[in-house]
């Protein structure tokens, strides 16, 4: 146990950069705009704020499996990977390019509470232009995968960029949704959602949820080679219509059946017990094979 | 946020991967930019950083690393979001052995 936690490099704690290092082929990691030849933010200098060299995301191509993909990935330790003008346009840019070169997949390792409020609606737009950009590259034929297991989790625009990906990879740790906790709290107050209560956030909100839910593909250990595993794996496999009107009216339906179901529950414990889960005071407990198994045997 | 630009003179620094970057721009922790630049017997260091007025303690951590490391024919560039000059020193070496081509 003490030997496999020692070989374990974990995603969750880990900077996108070191992240893209684990997940990609070695060597194989080409960065377009690095830091020494990016400016950090304009908006954030004139709010008297520091910026990063590379406002927060690192856009790349490399290799998976010895095939060739791109990669973006989101530095939630800076601004909690919240998403600028500049920030917004590395992503866009390197979407459409997969429009147009065609790699094997668009790897998006997403970590980000949304938009960046300092620079309001040229967030707001990145954070656009970047939904079109995803539907565009899987329209071309090029599988976006998101990647969700770091600490600021898919959320705000992020998280519904999450959910316009081909699939969604994310640990036990990764959190996906639209609303943060603090802000549901603030809004509707700690009756309607608690956010200092962190075990009830990941019953809402977190990886094994959001697995058991059927929102995202696969569930993967909190660690940088079992994302790679996982990511290589599905992208052997994956094959994908193009998206269309009907397939966004079926999801449209999917929700809709989904919140006349639930919509009266307030925690995970009871929406796992209606999907079936014999104990579901035990889920927070299963390792990530269990879980896995768990769902496998689940009424459909 | 202030901007602040020292020059130290050092012994020179072989290096093998140019341009070095180490860090985050996360809260108590600093990113560093190592380039290459003219002098080879000096180093150029200009920080922008969220906590105003310790200008003397960033000379003194730079003076102390510039002195104890040789870090000659470089520019640095450091963006910071209040990190310790424990964490900067840390840095600081980190980025400096990743310039050399070592990496920790």
């Amino acid at each position: 146990m003490i030997a496999s936690l020692a070989a374990r490099h974990s995603w969750f704690e880990a900077t996108a950069r070191a992240r893209l290092a684990g997940l990609l082929d070695p060597g194989s990691f080409s960065e377009i705009l690095p830091p020494a030849e990016s400016n950090p933010s304009p908006h954030l200098a004139l709010l008297d704020l520091p910026g990063a060299f590379d406002d927060g995301v690192v856009v790349c191509y490399g290799q998976l499996g010895k095939r060739p993909i791109f990669a973006i990935a989101q530095e939630g330790q800076f601004m909690g990977g919240a998403v600028g003008e500049i920030h917004g346009a590395k992503i866009v840019g390197m979407l459409r390019r997969a429009a147009q070169e065609k790699p094997a997949a668009v790897l998006f390792l997403i970590d980000s509470g949304g938009v960046r409020l300092h620079e309001a609606n040229a967030g707001l737009i990145a954070i656009s232009e970047i939904m079109r950009a995803v539907l565009d590259a899987r329209a071309a034929g090029v599988p976006v995968i998101a990647l969700v297991g770091g600490s600021c989790g898919a959320f705000g625009g992020m998280g519904i960029v999450a959910k316009l990906c081909s699939a969604i990879v994310i640990s036990e740790e990764g959190r996906l949704a639209l609303s943060g906790p603090e802000v549901i709290e603030t809004v509707a107050g700690v009756e309607e959602f608690d956010s200092k209560d962190r075990a009830l956030v990941w019953r809402v909100t977190g990886g094994k949820h959001r697995y058991l839910m059927g929102d995202c593909a696969m569930l993967v250990e909190d660690d940088i080679a079992a994302f790679r595993s996982g990511a290589t794996e599905f992208l052997a496999g994956w094959s994908e219509p193009v998206p269309s009107v009907a397939h966004l009216r079926a999801g449209q339906q999917t929700l809709e059946n989904r919140l006349a179901a639930y919509a009266s529950y307030r925690d995970g414990l009871q929406v796992w017990a209606a999907l079936g889960v014999a104990e579901p005071e035990s889920v927070p407990l299963l390792d990530r094979d269990a879980l896995v198994a768990l769902k496998e045997g689940l009424p459909t | 946020m202030e901007t602040l630009d020292f020059r130290f003179d050092s012994k020179p620094v072989p290096r093998a991967a140019d341009p070095a970057l180490c860090g985050v721009v996360g809260s108590g922790n600093l990113e560093i930019l190592v380039k290459s630049g003219i002098e080879p017997e000096a180093c150029r260091v200009r920080i922008k950083t969220s906590a105003r007025g310790f200008g003397e303690t960033w000379r003194a951590v730079l003076d102390s690393f510039a002195t104890s490391h040789p870090a000659g024919g470089t520019v640095i560039a450091i963006n910071d979001m209040g990190a310790t000059p424990a964490v900067v020193t840390l840095r600081l070496a980190q980025a400096l052995a990743e310039y050399q081509g070592g990496g920790l």
